[in-house]
């Protein structure tokens, strides 16, 4: 049901520049769902998004220069978790704050039962969805093949451009 | 060449896409023609079934919503 031919699947290219935890959910997400709606996916990895490609994620986040992130506690009486609490941005720059953010995110989507980065991943794979790193990022960041799953492919933005030239939804994070 | 056997799942505490992934990994398990009857408790479901189901070629029989958050639908697997 793609526009320009009504048999074949829709195509989906996404390029995942991003690493950090909030960052990653939105192409896998995406992927995700379009990979089980049918459709071709083919999600492109360059700059930090790289790190996503590695076996076990590693991603962070922080409200520091992410002035949208609400700083609610998961935890605690539905009051409690309710108060948005005004962190000074200078305690953002303590040491074991960057880390304290993370876990308290990511003890927010347990909460609300959504699907970990990895088991999203797994998902894009089971559905045969094309997970790409950029060769030339890789180079200038020092990552080499053995650094990645196994399903990675590695290929430059010519190719990319190729497959993304037939999408019907393009989209850039 | 259809059979009517149904398969019953619940997604229930499941929230986007895990509705949509868990209807279409089942989807690849049942024959063509037979339909899966499922209960879940996104709200998400009410927009994302009916979209997976014209996305991929399949039949929405039926969708409700039985409470505030509690929805029923029948799928069935056309091809």
């Amino acid at each position: 049901m793609s526009k320009s031919d009504p048999i074949k699947p829709k195509r989906l290219a996404i390029i995942a520049s991003k690493g950090t935890l909030d960052m990653a959910y939105i192409p896998f997400i995406l992927g995700s769902t379009a990979a089980a709606m049918g459709w071709e996916v083919g999600i492109f990895f360059t700059f930090f998004g790289l790190t996503l490609l590695k076996p076990k994620i590693q991603a962070s986040v922080t409200p520091l220069g992410n002035p949208a992130m609400p700083m609610k506690m998961p935890f605690g009486p539905k009051w409690f978790q309710n108060v948005v609490w005004p962190i000074p941005v200078f305690m953002m720059s303590i040491p074991g704050f960057q880390a304290l953010a993370t876990t308290l995110m990511k003890m927010t989507f347990k909460n609300s039962n959504v699907a970990t980065i990895e088991e999203l991943r797994e998902i894009c794979i089971q559905f045969g969805a094309r997970l790409i790193g950029c060769q030339m990022t890789m180079d200038v960041f020092g990552f080499k093949r053995e650094d990645f799953i196994p399903q990675a492919e590695i290929a430059g933005a010519a190719a990319f451009l190729e497959y993304a030239g037939d999408a019907d939804v393009s989209l850039c994070v | 060449m259809s059979s009517e056997g149904k398969t019953v799942l619940d997604l229930k505490g499941l929230l986007c896409p895990m509705p949509v992934v868990k209807i279409a990994l089942a989807m690849k398990t049942i024959p063509v023609g037979a339909i899966i009857e499922a209960t879940a408790s996104d709200p998400g479901v009410v927009a994302d079934i009916p979209a997976w189901a014209r996305s991929s070629g399949n039949e929405l029989v039926s969708l409700e919503k039985m409470g505030d958050r509690e929805f029923r639908f029948l799928v069935k697997r056309l091809k």
